[in-house]
């Protein structure tokens, strides 16, 4: 752990039409979930600039291989067998470090072990889906899992969602909070999907597909898939002024 | 043509989907010995200094229905209104009181229930008091961007007439959305999504 001061400044003002409209109907349940009104604004105080802070002690040591944290002792997971790793940093491209990154996901056929997914990909008895981790000083993070599968879901009468992961990440303040979802490079899916079109923008979409890393890979093992995560960006505040400038 | 600025684009939400819990709370959807406990479920111990509170919420959709999918997460000051974390600069918060809680709801009837205390008041950066409050994060199947808000308490209405956030509300009759009345030790917060009674979410 370094010395620093505390981050004390307010977020950037979050670029909305960059994000999904609340509405957006090809995806059917924001119908009758997405509020109408405009949501009101006010300078960060406090309450929106701070933010807990989780200590590596809490991870267990399986808890970034989702290949074996659910898996019986001697067995792993079924699929692809893929590295996930990059790095979190925020709007001013400053590395983030200890940020918890959570992520879960579907099994290689496309089956999530949750009571309410009917599909009939079979489970993997020894894949749950979830793992976490938090980042290093740089902002990096990695976990080893298997790569998903697509799935249909409910919402046309064939849709489809692209094999995905999805990220839940705890910045350092409370509105920095951000969920999202990985996909990955070379996916046709990816184009068809309701959920990925809520996003107005093909570049904000394409922030979202993961990148092979063929350096990254290990060899005879697993392939890498590199995914950057941005968020909010904070002012400097009068304690970060150094003479050098931010 | 100028030097350009070189800024990142935060990462695009995308929706939390009707599995949230397993990634977020797997003990309480059968994915159990991966974690010892899901995060944020305890909020306070036998030590944590301040009055007891039960919170009770529920997330209704614009049909009026109950959403038995969401999570909620919360964020508040402690007994004297300090928030644990390094990013308060006014001093050292209760060691004993996290601040920050995550529920799945009641699979059944769609109640978040959080067992904290009452926080104390923090200041608006001009230095006016605010009303005790709690901030809220709420994602679910079809909500596209995480939703922020607040919910303030019932029994506080000196200090919610004050309240710098609450009083420059343009439709002061929206203020009751953001109220959880008292009952007991409880406190209830109903949050809708949409309608008449729509609840004034923020973009902070």
């Amino acid at each position: 752990m370094r010395n620093a001061r505390p981050e004390t400044g307010g977020f950037f003002q979050r670029q909305r039409n960059w994000h999904p409209p609340a509405f957006a109907p090809g995806y059917k349940s924001t119908v009758v979930r997405s509020p109408q009104r405009a949501p009101v604004s006010f300078g960060n105080t406090l309450s929106e600039i701070t933010g807990p802070v989780f200590g590596r002690a809490m991870l267990g040591e399986l808890d970034n291989d989702l290949t074996l944290n659910y898996a019986k002792p001697g067995q792993s997971a079924i699929g692809p067998r893929i590295v996930v790793y990059g790095q979190v940093l925020d709007e001013r491209a400053r590395p983030v470090p200890n940020v918890l990154v959570e992520f879960w996901q579907a099994n290689a056929g496309g089956r999530y072990r949750h009571k309410k997914d009917g599909y009939l990909a079979p489970l993997d008895p020894n894949f749950g889906g979830c793992g976490r981790t938090i980042t290093d000083e740089d902002g990096n993070y990695s976990f080893l899992t298997i790569q998903p599968g697509a799935y249909p879901w409910p919402n046309g009468i064939n849709d489809w969602r692209p094999a995905h992961i999805h990220f839940a990440i705890f910045g350092h303040g409370f509105v920095q909070r951000l969920i999202t979802q990985m996909y990955f490079e070379g996916d046709p899916m990816i184009w068809q999907c309701p959920i990925v079109r809520t996003i107005p923008d093909k570049r904000a979409i394409e922030t979202l597909i993961a990148v092979l890393d063929m350096e990254a890979t290990v060899p005879m093992d697993a392939r890498a898939y590199k995914f950057d995560i941005v968020l909010r960006g904070r002012r400097s505040t009068m304690f970060e002024n150094k003479l050098e400038g931010n | 043509m100028a030097q350009s600025l070189t800024r990142l684009k935060e990462t695009p939400s995308q929706t939390a989907g009707p599995y949230v819990h397993i990634g977020l709370t797997p003990n309480i959807c059968e994915i159990s010995g991966v974690y010892p406990e899901d995060l944020g479920t305890r909020m306070v111990d036998d030590k944590t200094k301040g009055e007891r509170i039960t919170v009770k919420m529920r997330v209704f959709d614009g049909t009026g229905s109950v959403i038995k999918d969401a999570l909620i997460e919360i964020w508040q000051a402690d007994a004297d209104g300090l928030y644990n974390s390094p990013s308060e600069p006014r001093g050292k918060a209760d060691p004993n009181f996290t601040g920050w809680g995550r529920q799945a709801s009641d699979s059944e009837t769609g109640v978040f229930t959080f067992e904290t205390i009452k926080p104390g008041r923090v200041p608006f950066p001009d230095g006016r008091p605010q009303a005790p409050h709690i901030s809220l994060w709420i994602v679910a199947r079809g909500i596209n961007l995480g939703l922020q808000t607040r919910m303030y308490f019932g029994d506080e209405e000196k200090a919610n007439a004050e309240d710098p956030v609450l009083t420059r509300l343009e439709h002061q009759s929206r203020v009751p959305t953001l109220v959880a009345p008292r009952d007991g030790d409880t406190y209830t917060f109903d949050i809708h999504l949409q309608g008449e009674k729509e609840t004034v979410f923020f973009d902070v």
